[in-house]
């Protein structure tokens, strides 16, 4: 997601939607989170702004929940479940398939910002295990195998 | 005769693509499709998660109580067909001992189960709250209405109820503090926080039938005095945030929410609260601090939280699966919940039975029956029959049970005695191509992550632990690890400020009573023998059981196996990963692991 996309104006608009109440401040972040696929510095600032606290009690929310990301994410985001069922069914393996297919670790995001790999906590789809959850689409009992096929058909699917 | 079509579109089921299974339906189902004579003859419903997810989509007709499973949208006219000549699609049906069997009650998975907690799920459309009403919804909020709050929590005291998140505190003495304490306004929480690794029970809840959770914690407001509540749920979930929210203004459109229940005094706002993805927040005090938009660390519980919760006022916080209890105990009595169950586990408890089992899926069972039941009748046993190794129970904070325990009866104690925890009820099976090293390196990691890190022994020596148990699994094990692991977990279970960190060590601690010979052999032997640790292990094919199919070849991700078809094959451990993808695809038992030559 490129900077320019940030509007002031949306950021401002957005945080006005909830009460003046410093206990929105997770959901205001959340929706900045979905609109931006990160929280920007911007929206940080003007919730500082508008709670009068100190953009480092922010800083401090944001770095502590793991729905919030404070880098902006690639286009398509990876998600490889990684509960316990999904472990014991070989997700790890999975985990490593996919970074040498895409030269990503967890956490990262590709050089083309195409893809960023992120591991979560139990989907609770422990019978599919192990999963794979792409732009909200989920992969049921994924094998190594099927991994370059998956992500050629999404890079195709963005090309058109 | 009318019938209706019910469709599992829970998440397991949704994932396996049950919309389009439906979609199929409604279309060969549509309304002026005339069956037997009989126009408007089906109608097609979406229900939340029948707990079997294994064998999703599941579809069932009613009243003939049939129920397929694995259906794909091409079964779509089959199963139309099969409502004009009556008679069944066999292929879709479950089999058992090679039998075919039609309803829900004759089949392994569900016939020993008891559902309370889970009595509308997969019945019920979760949107419609007319659905919920037919079924008895709501009676109990009337019923509670026309009582004094004291009659309530007496009731609820005298059924037995305890909370099902994990902890197992007794849900009517909780109740009676809160309603004993002055300040006001009070609070009601729902925790559906629901974080433990292979646990579901709570989305399967919140997605199929959200009204009984509103109708549990509106009944508990009525007994504590309190007009606002909070459910705070996993973002992750998303179906179940949406059906919830939709559940909460159905029920203030019908009066059952909002100002004046149902035209009485009494007035309830729910709102729902997104979960920032916080392990800790699953505890209560953290998960207040994270609602009133602090950072979600857990407090010292001196005075406890039906004292001084949510904004120091009195607030009670429960479990969802506990609220969806409240409603049976108030409608049908407490005498008649406390009949199942133990002595001091009453009711049932729901079980997410997940891992190298069979029949993965959500299971309610009455408290007391033991695991073996659980995982070999219930469960079907392990999968391709491999031998069984252990059982993870009550998550992260939970431990492992080996086989020569498995006729333990699952409650609140007797799991707690041997180092294990029933816990929120997650039930992950493991066999022998499963290491406990590697399980125990595997909790800590996640324990180690999502610690808050606001005391010292829970932030650090969790790090400690994951660093030890790291060296262990790539080959650096050196003699004392063992003991000072249990050393450092002792100093967490007695020093930690919240049970996350008490609990922590669990894992471990089992592991390391059940399966010390693993840790010894990682350490000394430089060997594991599930063949799971990449740098202690590696595989080779059995020349005497390889035929030459070529599937360890096909599988390979890194090309480590050669031969040539029909002839044996051979596995080069200098490119071998150890992933297992050849030991899982063989068909012949022929690839084992074997120690990495160094």
């Amino acid at each position: 997601m490129a900077l320019e996309a940030i509007s002031k104006q949306e950021i401002k608009s957005l945080i006005e939607s909830y009460e003046n109440d410093r206990r929105h401040a997770l959901r205001i972040m959340q929706d900045m989170q979905r609109i931006y696929n990160y929280v920007p510095r911007e929206g940080l600032e003007a919730l500082a702004e508008r709670f009068s606290c100190p953009v480092s009690s922010l800083y401090s929310l944001a770095t502590f929940y793991r729905a919030l990301s404070l880098k902006p994410k690639g286009k398509n985001v990876i998600k490889v479940c990684d509960g316990t069922a999904c472990h014991i069914r070989g997700s790890a393996n999975l985990i490593g398939s996919i970074g040498r297919e895409l030269d990503i670790a967890p956490g990262e995001t590709t050089e083309d910002g195409m893809f960023s790999l992120e591991l979560v906590n139990c989907l609770g789809s422990c019978a599919l295990a192990p999963v794979m959850v792409v732009n909200e689409k989920y992969y049921s009992k994924v094998s190594m195998g099927q991994l370059a096929g998956i992500f050629n058909k999404i890079r195709e699917g963005e090309d058109q | 005769m009318r019938r209706t079509v019910l469709v599992c579109c829970g998440t397991g089921c949704l994932a396996s693509g049950s919309i389009e299974v439906a979609e199929a339906l409604q279309k060969e189902l549509a309304p002026d499709v005339i069956i037997h004579g009989v126009e408007d003859a089906c109608f097609v419903k979406k229900t939340g998660c029948n707990g079997f997810c294994e064998n999703g989509p599941i579809v069932r007709i009613m009243p003939d109580d049939i129920s397929y499973y694995k259906v794909r949208a091409k079964d779509a006219s089959a199963i139309a067909k099969s409502l004009e000549t009556n008679e069944p699609v066999l292929r879709l049906l479950y089999r058992t001992g090679g039998k075919a069997v039609l309803s829900q009650r004759e089949n392994p998975f569900y016939s020993p189960q008891i559902k309370i907690a889970l009595r509308n799920i997969g019945e019920i459309d979760p949107a419609d709250i007319n659905d919920y009403i037919s079924r008895g919804g709501y009676t109990a909020l009337k019923q509670a209405l026309g009582m004094e709050p004291q009659d309530i929590i007496a009731q609820v005291e005298a059924s037995g109820l305890r909370g099902r998140g994990g902890a197992g505190f007794p849900t009517g003495t909780k109740w009676r503090y809160a309603a004993g304490y002055e300040p006001t306004p009070k609070y009601v929480i729902a925790n559906g926080d629901e974080g433990d690794p292979g646990a579901f029970m709570d989305r399967s809840i919140l997605e199929g039938d959200p009204h009984s959770v509103i109708e549990g914690m509106a009944i508990c407001a009525i007994a504590i005095g309190s007009s606002t509540g909070f459910l705070y749920i996993r973002d992750e979930y998303s179906l179940a945030l949406a059906n919830i929210e939709k559940a909460i203004q159905d029920a203030e459109d019908a009066g059952f929410l909002g100002e004046s229940i149902i035209g009485s005094s009494k007035s309830l706002k729910l709102s729902i609260v997104r979960g920032g993805g916080a392990f800790v927040c699953g505890e209560s005090t953290a998960l207040m601090a994270s609602i009133e938009g602090r950072v979600g660390e857990p407090r010292a519980k001196y005075i406890r939280s039906v004292q001084r919760g949510i904004w120091d006022l009195p607030t009670v916080l429960n479990n969802v699966e506990t609220f969806a209890n409240i409603p049976v105990i108030i409608r049908d009595g407490a005498e008649n919940f406390a009949k199942l169950g133990t002595e001091k586990s009453k009711g049932t408890k729901v079980f997410a039975l997940v891992g190298k089992v069979k029949r993965t899926g959500l299971v309610e069972i009455p408290m007391g029956v033991t695991l073996r039941h659980l995982i070999f009748d219930i469960g079907g046993g392990v999968i391709d029959d491999m031998p069984f190794k252990a059982v993870q129970t009550g998550g992260p904070s939970g431990g492992v049970i080996p086989e020569n325990m498995l006729d333990l009866p699952v409650d609140f104690d007797t799991l707690t005695e041997y180092g294990a925890m029933m816990g929120s009820g997650g039930m992950i099976v493991m066999d022998s191509t499963n290491c406990m090293v590697e399980v125990a390196r595997y909790y800590t990691a996640f324990l180690a992550d999502e610690s808050c890190g606001r005391c010292t022994p829970c932030r650090e020596g969790l790090r400690q632990m994951l660093m030890i148990l790291t060296d262990i699994c790539e080959g650096r094990g050196r003699e004392g690890d063992i003991e000072l692991l249990e050393e450092i977990g002792s100093t967490l279970v007695d020093a930690s400020l919240c049970a996350l960190g008490k609990s922590a060590p669990n894992p471990v601690l089992t592991t390391i009573r059940y399966f010390r010979s693993e840790y010894e052999a990682h350490i000394r032997d430089k060997v594991c023998e599930a063949g799971v640790c990449p740098e202690l292990a590696s595989f080779a094919v059995d020349p005497v059981k390889c035929t030459g199919c070529t599937l360890c070849e096909l599988t390979c991700p890194v090309g480590a196996v050669s031969g040539k078809q029909k002839e044996i094959y051979t596995i080069d451990s200098k490119v071998c990963i150890t992933c297992g993808a050849c030991r899982q695809a063989c068909r012949f038992d022929a690839v084992v692991a074997i120690p990495r030559r160094r």
